[in-house]
C-alpha cells in the first residue's frame, strides 16, 4: 500500500494517525524496558532509580570484583565455547544433508531437527535431569554442554540451511566429476561459500548456551553455575544495581552477537545469490 | 527443491548413491537427538506412567499384588510375602522408597509402613491379614490393600489421574480426590488462561504493528523492524529482570507515576497477575508481529484500491478484503504465543505471585522440591498434549494459507 494517497479523505487521515500513534507506543512498550536498565545501571546510589546526581560505573567495577559474578561469566563463556564447537559441526552437516535429501523421511527429520525448539524448556529441562541423575551427570560440566547441544542445533540447521537455500549445488557436481573426494567437496567448495551461514548459525548456538536459564537451573552444580543462574536468583532474593550492570551488559552483547549475525547472513545471501538469467 | 523436475531421468539413475550420502550428513545429528533428545523425553513421559518403587523394594509383594483380583483383602500368602520383604527392606533401607510413593495415593501410609516395618522387627507375628491388622487395624481396610495394588506396577494410571486431581479408589473406579489435595486442575485452568490472555494481547498490541510495517516503504519498515527484532533478541530473563526492576513498588514506573501525581500511593505491578501479564506480553511479542507482517507483505495492495474503486467504503474494504486474508498469519501468530506461553517458567517464577504460578513451575517443584518425579513426568505429559495438539492446528493452517 502506498503510504500517500492523493485521494484520502480527513478520515482516513484521521485513522492513518490513530494507528501511527498506537504503534508508536507499542515500540516504546517493545524497546523502552529494556533500554531502561541502562541508565538505572549508570546510577552511583544503590537505590533503583534513575540517576540524578551524575553517572558512575561503581556497578560494573562491583560485577568485575565480584568472585561469584567472574566465576559466573567464565563458566558461560565455557559452556557456550563448548556448546558451540559441538552444535555447528552437527547442525551444519545435517542443514546440507536435508538440504539435497529427497526421500520420504525427510518431513519427519526435519521435525526431530526442529523438535528441541517446539518442546516446552521445563520438559526438556526434566528429561536431562531425570537421565543425568542416576548417571551421576547432574552437576557437571559434559551434562550442561550437551543439554545445550540438544539446545542449539536447531537454530544450526535452520540458519545454515536458509543459506544453502541460493548455493548452486551444480559446483558440488562439478568438482566431483574433476575428481575431489566428497571430503574436499566439503571441505573446499561447500563450507567456503556457505561459510558466512555457518558462522551466523555458530553466533546463534552461542547466545542460545549463553541466555540459557532453565535448563541450567534444574542440571547445573555450584561450579557451573552460569551468568543467567547468577541473575534468576539475584532477582528472585534481593534486586541491586549490581543486577542492571549485568543486564546491560548482556543486551549490548546479544545486540553485537546478533548483529554480527544478521550482517553474516546478508552476505551469505549475496554470495550465494542465483545469477540473473 | 526448486529445479528438480526437469531432471527425473538423472536424478533418478543417481538416486541411490545420493541418498547415502545426504543421510551419511543427517545421521550424526540424528544419531545425538535419538539419544540426547529423544530417549530422555521419552524414557521422563514413560516414568509418568509407570511404577517401580513398591516392585524394587518388595519384588515378591508387588507380583502378588499384580495376580490378586483386587476384591476385599487378600489371602494370608500376600500378607506373609509382605511381612518378610517389608522386614528385608528396613534392614536393606529401601523402606523410604516405596513408603514415599504410597503414601502420595493415601496420606498416612509413610508412617503406616514405618510402624508396621518396626513392629515386624521386633517380632509381631506377620503370617497373616488378621496378623497385620492387630499391628495396625488399617491393614484390616480394603482401600489400604486397593493403594498397595494401585502402586504394584509395571503401568499404572495414578500420576495421570492425579494430574487431573483424580484417582481410582477401592472398587477401582475413577473419583475425584479430597478438595485440599485438588490443586492441578486449578493451575492447569490458570496456565491455560494466561497464556490465552497473552496470545489476546500480543494480537491486540501487535496487529496494528505488523499493519503499519507492511503499508510502509522499506526505507522506513527496515529500521523500525529492528526495533522488534530487538526484544526478540535479548534474553527472556534479561527483559523479565527489566520488568521486575522497572514495575516494583520502589520501582521507576510507580516514582514516575507519583511525581506526576497520578497516583497517590504505588500501584501493585508487579509479584501478580498483572505484572505476569505485561512481562509475559512483552516477551511475547514479537512471535506474533513477525509471522503476522510475513502474511501481510504478500498481501497486494492493488486490492484495496480496487474495493475503494469499486465504491467500497475504507472500513468495509479492510473487514471484507484485507483483515480475512490476515486471519491465517493472525492465527499461527496466536498458536505460537498460547504454546510458547503454556510452558513458561521464568517469567512467571520471577514476576508472578504465589497465585500466578504455571504448570511449569509445578513440575520444577515435584522435580526439585518432593522428588515425585511420576507427578512431574505425569504433568509434563499434561504440558506436551495440548502441544501436539496446536502443531496439528498449525500444519491445517499451513495447508490452508494460499501457496
Amino acid at each position: 500500500m502506498s503510504p500517500v494517497s492523493p485521494w484520502r479523505s480527513p478520515g482516513q487521515r484521521a485513522a492513518r494517525a490513530l494507528l501511527v500513534g498506537a504503534c508508536t507506543l507499542v515500540f516504546a512498550f517493545l524497546v523502552l524496558p529494556t533500554l531502561a536498565v541502562i541508565p538505572l545501571s549508570l546510577n552511583p546510589s544503590a537505590f533503583l532509580v534513575f540517576p540524578e546526581d551524575g553517572l558512575s560505573l561503581r556497578w560494573y567495577r562491583e560485577l568485575m570484583h565480584s568472585p561469584a559474578w567472574t566465576r559466573a561469566f567464565r563458566n558461560s563463556i565455557s559452556v557456550a565455547v563448548a556448546t558451540t564447537l559441538l552444535a555447528t559441526p552437527l547442525g551444519t552437516l545435517a542443514a546440507i544433508g536435508l538440504a539435497r535429501m529427497k526421500s520420504r523421511a525427510k518431513p519427519f527429520i526435519a521435525g526431530l531437527f526442529a523438535a528441541p525448539m517446539v518442546v516446552p524448556v521445563v520438559v526438556v529441562a526434566i528429561a536431562f535431569y531425570f537421565l543425568f541423575a542416576p548417571l551421576g551427570l547432574v552437576n557437571g560440566f559434559a551434562g550442561l554442554v550437551l543439554a545445550h547441544t540438544v539446545l542449539a542445533t536447531p537454530f544450526v540447521v535452520i540458519v545454515v540451511h536458509a543459506a544453502l537455500q541460493g548455493f548452486d549445488f551444480e559446483m558440488v557436481r562439478a568438482a566431483a566429476s574433476l575428481g575431489a573426494p566428497p571430503t574436499t567437496v566439503l571441505i573446499r567448495i561447500l563450507v567456503p561459500l556457505i561459510g558466512p551461514g555457518i558462522a551466523a548459525g555458530a553466533v546463534f548456538a552461542f547466545m542460545t548456551s549463553f541466555d540459557e536459564t532453565v535448563v541450567a537451573l534444574f542440571i547445573a552444580g555450584p561450579d557451573q553455575r552460569t551468568i543467567p543462574l547468577q541473575m534468576f536468583e539475584g532477582v528472585r532474593e534481593q534486586i541491586s544495581p549490581t543486577i542492571t550492570a549485568a543486564a546491560t551488559l548482556l543486551v549490548i552483547a546479544s545486540s553485537l552477537l546478533l548483529g554480527t549475525a544478521e550482517l553474516l547472513r546478508r552476505r551469505s545471501e549475496r554470495m550465494n545469490r542465483p545469477p540473473v538469467s | 527443491m526448486p529445479g528438480s523436475p526437469i531432471e527425473p531421468a538423472a536424478g533418478r539413475r543417481r538416486s541411490g548413491a545420493k541418498r547415502g550420502w545426504t543421510f551419511a550428513l543427517v545421521a550424526p545429528l540424528l544419531l545425538f537427538l535419538a539419544i540426547g533428545f529423544l530417549a530422555p523425553v521419552l524414557l521422563m513421559m514413560a516414568r509418568g506412567v509407570t511404577d517401580h518403587e513398591l516392585a524394587t523394594a518388595w519384588p515378591l509383594t508387588a507380583e502378588a499384588l499384580r495376580e490378586w483380583d483386587g476384591r476385599g483383602l487378600p489371602d494370608d500368602g500376600l500378607a506373609r510375602i509382605l511381612g518378610t520383604e517389608m522386614r528385608a527392606s528396613r534392614q536393606a533401607a529401601t523402606l523410604n522408597l516405596v513408603a514415599n510413593r504410597l503414601n502420595y495415593d493415601r496420606v498416612g501410609s509413610r508412617s503406616l509402613v514405618y510402624a508396621t516395618a518396626a513392629a515386624i522387627e521386633e517380632g509381631a507375628p506377620a503370617e497373616s491379614v488378621a496378623d497385620l491388622a492387630r499391628i495396625d487395624p488399617r491393614w484390616g481396610e480394603p482401600a489400604q490393600w486397593a493403594t498397595m495394588r494401585h502402586a504394584a506396577g509395571p503401568l499404572t494410571s495414578f500420576y495421570l489421574l492425579a494430574s487431573v486431581d483424580r484417582r481410582l479408589n477401592a472398587d477401582g473406579r475413577i473419583e475425584r480426590v479430597e478438595p485440599e489435595q485438588a490443586v492441578f486442575v486449578e493451575i492447569l485452568l490458570r496456565t491455560f488462561k494466561i497464556s490465552a490472555v497473552v496470545a489476546l494481547l500480543c494480537a491486540l498490541l501487535g496487529y496494528p504493528v505488523a499493519y503499519l510495517l507492511a503499508s510502509l516503504p522499506a526505507r522506513w519498515a527496515n529500521p523500525l523492524l529492528i526495533l522488534v527484532l530487538l526484544p526478540f533478541w535479548t534474553s527472556a530473563l534479561v527483559r523479565t529482570t527489566a520488568w521486575v526492576v522497572l514495575l516494583q513498588t520502589e520501582g521507576v514506573l510507580n516514582n514516575l507515576l507519583l511525581d506526576v501525581g497520578l497516583i497517590e500511593a504505588p500501584l501493585a505491578l508487579v509479584y501478580n497477575r498483572i505484572g505476569v501479564y505485561i512481562a509475559m506480553t512483552h516477551v511475547l511479542l514479537p512471535f506474533l508481529v513477525l509471522p503476522l507482517y510475513g502474511v501481510m507483505k504478500s498481501i497486494p495492495a492493488a486490492e484495496m484500491r480496487a474495493a475503494s474503486s469499486l465504491g467500497a467504503t475504507p472500513a468495509a474494504a479492510f473487514l471484507k478484503v484485507y483483515f480475512p486474508q490476515t486471519v491465517p498469519g493472525l492465527a499461527a501468530g496466536m498458536i505460537i504465543v498460547f504454546t510458547l506461553a503454556l510452558g513458561y517458567y521464568i517469567t512467571p517464577a520471577l514476576v508472578g505471585g504465589g497465585g500466578d504460578q504455571m504448570l511449569s513451575g509445578s513440575i520444577a517443584f515435584y522435580t526439585n522440591q518432593t522428588l515425585n518425579w511420576g507427578m512431574a513426568a505425569a504433568l509434563s505429559l499434561l504440558l506436551l498434549l495440548p502441544l501436539a495438539l496446536m502443531l496439528f492446528a498449525g500444519r491445517y493452517l499451513v495447508r490452508t494459507v494460499p501457496a
